[in-house]
């Protein structure tokens, strides 16, 4: 029994210890509740809408979310607009379609079944128009980044002087949260930017927020279904493993044993 | 022995068996006799079959809707996880399978390693499992690949790159398996191939494997020889079926928290990135389960002798029936092995966090270290321990009484303990 | 020691095995609903198609879930001969005003009834349409009037959602 805790002491050192292998340095990232943390974490639909605002408002110039489909944001889980809501959306994009019957390309308003228009064409396009650095491609960015929500939430916030001794070139910012701590996007959110259409006040650390939760949605659309499967499932299992368990005591009572 | 004398009940069962004797194989199965001292290190191999059938079984309707081109492979995983009815559930249960597949035949390894299970004459379900285990290792290789993220990319550019260690033939041999100059589209087509089938050698492997076990059956924990069936042994059905039963659903509630509550934990999140070969990531890690040996890779600085280490330390398993010279199989009864036993836990454990930390400073000399004492381990001390050991007195049988006359085992190991204390 | 209270054994032995069959429904279910259409082909399951060129007596094959469908601008004349025709002489009995709601356009899946070749416009006996891999004759109004086919070609779920603009599905 001692060796048995000894190993599992051992493995438990090893696995926390893991988790820091992925952070980027050992800063610590700023804390906030997120709604959709935790066993029974949910998406809170007003933050998704006002999130969704600000990534199309303020992101979506330069941020392609190319995995994202309009009829996404209809979707039950997510931000859940209105079916009318998200047709007029999409329908104020043009979408590039063809060949038609003349064997040319061309654009049409966006439907449902489009995936969210992209900024630039491709990576390369991307890069030209923004001083050679690529906006990243936001459908799974909250998990492509080993600090995940608070990561992103913290980098909004994060820019600061750059301290003595570090220069910073042309179009080249100091961040106290980005790896490296030099980053390319100029401070995107400040109070004010925009405007939230349910009267929220719109202040850098709210749009921060709601435009993280938005983030954390469009990466995993499922969520909320993942957790509420997980609760069944585990309730379920714990059942059967009890009824199993009894099971086996009673058919093992016909046997002396304890070897 | 008394297989043959199985007659089945109805005249179609008798037909049947007749020409194919699956029925008979069946009752074999279920009445198998089983050590009724099993405790429940010994369910992980019920558990292992349920981890393959598993990956099986996503994998195939995985394979429904993946598409295994380097443009398309990464849309193709997020199509799954979105749009596919299940699919997040189908993809997140195959990618935390691998994971909980490795922790159940580490457990399994381990366990065969301070029981003796290796011992004669068991030597060949050993080594059958020793290729399991690396065609286990190809194949989560391969499959993490697949969806063509950083990681995967750059994960296959150093392993195949390992490849051109070898002298002479390297450069071409990691040319023939890239089908090409770099790792590109020909690669990801024909580690989709690979990943597909080596479960089914997998499979294969496992039934020889099972076979091989009920020539001489079952280890058990004192690892003392059945004397007598009656009274050591109970049917495998159902008083097996039903511990395993039990087991398992223990372990598939550790696997339901892992898949709905942190399914991306065990991952790296580079690997949400794009497979971009331009830029490389900043530390190339492979998955958690491959860690000690990559930590064994890099702690050689020459790269052919860092590849024939990391080989060795799979292959020297291999010898390990004869390498531990013991005449006693289960560590109950070997003090002395025991304490090298944990000892080489903790080595492999320090060796799986040393792989994850860059292969510099003080971790490099860790790894060293470790690395050193591994081989130290199976070369040296197990063999010397075999001959110099002084061993406790072995019981008469799996039931007989013991030491001091106590029928009850849990007793005597007690008084082994406090002797050690 | 054993075989004291069989009832209650058997109980707790039969309530696992129900609570296990349950896990293992919902376990085969996510495995099968998988090969169902998935999100992204739901979401094309209509078409929007613009007849603003078709002049009447002209045909237009388009694509909606995969499968042809032809839209055809009939003459008057086709729309008065699909309307004489007499229910006794149809293998499939169907009111062309059923089958037209508006008889001036005919919209119909292009696949034929009998093993789902694409029939031919213009063509056979009937002024509808042919299908040459086994000879079902469609008339003016889609209907199997001479051939193997069983059924009348298939009219979708469609709606004029302008005057130029049909939408199926």
């Amino acid at each position: 029994m001692k060796n048995f805790k000894r190993s599992i002491f051992f493995l438990i050192i090893f696995i926390s210890s893991s988790f820091q292998i992925n952070a980027a340095e050992n800063v610590d990232y700023l804390k906030t509740d997120w709604t959709f943390k935790g066993l029974f974490g949910k998406f809170d639909r007003a933050q998704l809408q006002r999130g969704y605002k600000v990534y199309k408002e303020v992101c979506a110039s330069c941020h392609s979310m190319k995995y994202v489909s309009f009829r996404n944001l209809a979707e039950k889980g997510g931000p859940e607009f209105s079916e009318e809501a998200v047709k007029a959306i999409a329908a104020s994009y043009d979408v590039n379609d063809g060949p038609n019957a003349d064997g040319e390309m061309f654009t049409r308003p966006g439907k449902l079944s489009d995936k969210f228009v992209k900024p630039y064409e491709n990576v390369k396009a991307a890069q030209a128009a923004n001083g050679g650095a690529y906006p990243p491609d936001m459908s799974v960015l909250i998990k492509a980044r080993s600090g995940g929500a608070d990561y992103i939430f913290s980098l909004l916030q994060g820019y600061e002087e750059a301290p003595e001794g570090i220069t910073l070139d042309d179009g080249v910012y100091y961040n106290k949260y980005m790896y490296g701590n030099k980053i390319r996007m100029a401070k995107p959110l400040s109070d004010g930017i925009i405007e939230y259409d349910d009267g929220t006040e719109a202040s850098e650390i709210q749009m921060s927020k709601d435009v993280t939760a938005f983030l954390m949605w469009a990466a995993e659309p499922h969520l909320e279904s993942r957790h509420q499967m997980g609760f069944k499932a585990i309730v379920y299992l714990i059942i059967l493993t009890v009824l199993v368990y009894f099971s086996m005591k009673k058919i093992w009572s016909r046997v002396e044993t304890e070897v | 022995m008394s297989d043959h004398d199985y007659t089945p009940k109805s005249k179609v069962g008798k037909w049947f068996n007749d020409r194919l004797p699956l029925l008979t194989l069946a009752n074999h199965l279920t009445d198998y006799p089983t050590p009724k001292n099993l405790n429940y290190w010994w369910t992980f191999g019920g558990i292992l079959t349920f981890c393959l059938i598993t990956q099986i079984v996503t994998g195939l309707t995985l394979a429904m809707h993946y598409i295994a081109h380097a443009d398309m492979a990464f849309e193709s995983v997020e199509h799954i996880m979105r749009d596919v009815n299940y699919g997040w559930l189908i993809r997140y249960i195959h990618a935390n399978g691998a994971s909980m597949f490795f922790l159940a035949v580490y457990i399994h390894i381990f366990r065969s390693l301070f029981y003796g299970s290796y011992k004669a004459p068991r030597e060949i379900i050993w080594i059958i499992g020793i290729v399991i285990y690396l065609l286990m290792m190809a194949a989560a290789f391969m499959g993490y690949v697949l969806p063509w993220g950083q990681m995967s990319f750059w994960g296959a550019t150093v392993i195949t790159n390992l490849f051109s260690a070898i002298p002479l033939v390297g450069e071409g041999i990691v040319t023939w398996l890239w089908g090409g100059y770099s790792v590109d589209n020909p690669t990801l087509t024909r580690f989709f191939t690979l990943h597909y089938l080596i479960p089914f050698l997998i499979l294969g492997l496992v039934v020889l494997h099972i076979w091989a076990l009920h020539v001489p059956g079952n280890n058990n924990p004192v690892g003392i020889d059945i004397k007598k069936p009656s009274k050591d042994t109970v049917p495998f059905h159902p008083y097996i079926v039903i511990k395993d039963g039990f087991a398992l659903l223990m372990f598939m509630i550790v696997f339901a928290f892992f898949v709905f509550y942190s399914p991306n934990i065990l991952g790296h999140a580079d690997n949400y990135i794009e497979a971009n070969p331009m830029v490389t990531p900043a530390h190339i890690v492979p998955e958690w389960y491959l860690l000690p040996f990559y930590a064994i890779l890099r702690s050689v600085p020459d790269k052919l002798l860092g590849v024939v280490a990391m080989l060795s330390a799979i292959l020297i398993l291999a010898a390990l029936p004869w390498l531990d010279t013991s005449k006693i199989r289960s560590a109950v009864f070997r003090p002395l092995y025991k304490q090298f036993y944990w000892i080489l836990v903790a080595d492999v454990l320090i060796l799986g966090y040393v792989g994850a930390m860059p292969a510099e400073g003080l971790y490099l000399l860790v790894a060293r270290v470790a690395t050193a004492y591994y081989f130290l381990h199976f070369l040296v001390i197990l063999p010397v321990l075999g001959f110099k050991e002084k061993t406790l007195p072995v019981p008469l049988s799996i039931t007989e009484p013991v030491l001091g006359g106590s029928p009850n085992l849990s007793t005597a190991r007690n008084k082994e303990e406090s002797l050690n204390n | 020691m054993s075989d004291k209270k069989p009832e209650r054994r058997d109980f707790l032995f039969t309530a696992s095995y129900a609570v296990g069959a349950v896990g293992v429904g919902a376990v085969v279910w996510p495995l099968i609903d998988q090969m169902n259409p998935d999100a992204s082909v739901k979401a094309l399951a209509s078409t929007e198609v613009d007849v603003s060129s078709v002049k009447p007596g002209n045909t237009i094959t388009v694509l909606w879930r995969g499968k042809p469908v032809f839209i055809r601008r009939r003459t008057q004349e086709e729309i008065a001969e699909a309307r004489a025709v007499k229910m006794e002489d149809l293998k499939h009995p169907e009111k062309d005003e059923d089958r037209a709601k508006d008889p001036e356009w005919l919209v119909m899946l292009g696949v034929c009834t009998h093993l789902g070749c694409v029939p031919l416009n213009d063509k056979g006996d009937y002024k509808g349409w042919f299908c040459p891999c086994h000879g079902s004759h469609y008339d003016t109004s889609g209907r199997i009037r001479k051939g193997p086919a069983p059924l009348n070609m298939e009219v979708p779920q469609y709606e004029f959602t302008d005057s130029n603009t049909i939408k199926i599905g």
